[in-house]
């Protein structure tokens, strides 16, 4: 085993203090060591995003960081969006296009399509496919999930 | 799909990453962004015996003019960084044409220039803008510091005139040249996945209307970012016409490549390609050369 390092992160705005070995995932610290299962793990080699989540407020394949690498920055999962009570517009809008099946590439599709929403308030067709390029889902066929994230942009403009 | 253990250094500047490369020889290895490395290492197919994490090195981390009109960038610049800047637009857009090319949004937000240059995966685009450009790399060690053109630096496949001690810094792209134009193009079967042939040209028209130099570089055809150095030659003192790219693509497949066959393509598709990705992309860049000159 190699020399451990304690690092300090910023998870959806609570402080977490954990010493871990270098080789240890992103992915794997916030699902084993800080138990937040929400983040997804599929293939492990940044191909399917399902366990994308924000590192500093940019998408990210949590699989393709070591936790060491995110001492001191803050990290979103999607445990930050609403709960099943007040959904996040963007999880309002996957129910009711039916963007989801399985369920379990959802959250890398949510947290890939947060910032994404941010920077583009009102998306072309064509960017919205852009954005979903780089997560896999193999239930839906993404029909549904291009409308929910048009439905979604229309949710978010008007809470604005 | 887990990695092997390593030791993970952190350093906070250049000079202490330096030090720490010089100390731990061949068994230490640079972590950038990490989009190639992390895969390999999770499939063990990389065991590193160290990692020198450069994350921390916001001093790598710019995109600034150069004098000579070309552009500066920090090899810890991450490519959505250099997807969106507009000094990169306006200097050396080759790149904004290639990046949406690179992986997914997410691999950019965390892939850098750098890495990509030093990993030099055959099929990496980015290696293949900063050859087309004719980019010069600065590369420091503790001894100091060296200029590897792109032409010297890339070797053959994953390999590069970098020493184990040493940390390419900047890359320099010089600027067009005067009336010059520019094209890239690729082929892959899906967006994302693996380029099958990809160009990057840079010409330039005299004031006559006839093309006074001229550089094609292909992704794809060989180990590294081949510079097809005949075709290139063809094309200067002639007129940019139809049946000149035409000739241009036939020297470069007789001449200068010698694509080869594997799972994604076969020689026979890759000749096809390089033919009409030549012609598209010299038609491209010439029209662009010649609204420049009005």
């Amino acid at each position: 085993m190699s020399k451990t390092v304690t690092i300090k992160v910023k998870v959806n705005g609570s402080e977490y203090e954990r010493t871990v070995e270098p080789r240890l995932l992103l992915s794997d610290f916030i699902r084993h060591d800080l138990g937040l299962t929400g983040t997804h793990v599929g293939c492990e080699h940044g191909v399917c995003g399902a366990c994308t989540i924000l590192l500093d407020g940019k998408a990210v394949r949590s699989c393709l960081l070591f936790a060491v690498q995110a001492n001191g920055h803050e990290i979103a999962t999607v445990e930050s969006l609403g709960s099943p009570e007040k959904m996040h517009p963007l999880q309002a809008a996957f129910q009711e296009k039916h963007a989801l099946q399985c369920g379990f590439c959802t959250p890398g599709f949510l947290m890939t399509l947060l910032p994404f929403l941010d920077e583009n308030a009102n998306p072309s067709e064509d960017k919205i496919r852009e954005a979903l390029s780089g997560n896999l889902c193999r239930c839906t066929g993404y029909q549904n999930m291009v409308d929910a994230v048009k439905l979604a942009a229309e949710k978010m403009v008007a809470e604005r | 799909m887990k990695p092997a253990p390593f030791d993970y250094y952190a350093p906070a500047t250049l000079e202490e990453a330096l030090e720490t490369l010089a100390a731990l020889g061949y068994g230490g290895k640079i972590l950038a962004g990490g989009q190639s490395l992390v895969p390999a290492m999770n499939f063990r197919m990389a065991q590193p015996e160290a990692l020198v994490d450069l994350n921390n090195l916001t001093e790598l981390d710019y995109i600034k003019p150069a004098q000579d009109g070309g552009v500066l960038i920090g090899a810890m610049t991450r490519d959505s960084t250099l997807e969106h800047a507009r000094l990169i637009a306006e200097r050396a857009p080759m790149f904004c044409a290639a990046l949406p090319h690179v992986g997914y949004p997410q691999i950019r937000n965390r892939g850098t220039v750098g890495g990509s240059v030093a990993h030099a995966d055959p099929a990496g685009q980015i290696p293949l803008v900063v050859s087309a450009l004719n980019a010069r790399f600065r590369v420091h060690s503790k001894k100091g510091e060296r200029w590897i053109s792109a032409d010297d630096f890339f070797i053959t496949l994953f390999t590069t005139a970098l020493e184990p001690e040493e940390i390419l810094v900047e890359i320099a792209v010089p600027p067009l040249p005067a009336g010059g134009g520019w094209s890239y193009q690729q082929v892959s079967r899906q967006h994302g996945a693996a380029v099958i042939v990809g160009i990057g040209v840079v010409v330039a028209l005299d004031k006559q209307g006839r093309c006074s130099e001229a550089r094609l570089v292909y992704l794809g055809v060989g180990e590294k970012p081949e510079l097809a150095l005949e075709a290139s030659k063809s094309l200067v003192g002639q007129k940019p016409v139809a049946d000149v790219f035409e000739k241009a693509a036939a020297v470069a497949l007789e001449k200068d490549l010698d694509p080869g066959s594997d799972i994604h393509s076969s020689t026979e598709y890759r000749r096809h390609l390089v033919s009409v990705l030549t012609r598209q992309a010299l038609s491209e860049a010439f029209d662009r050369a010649k609204q420049k000159r009005g």
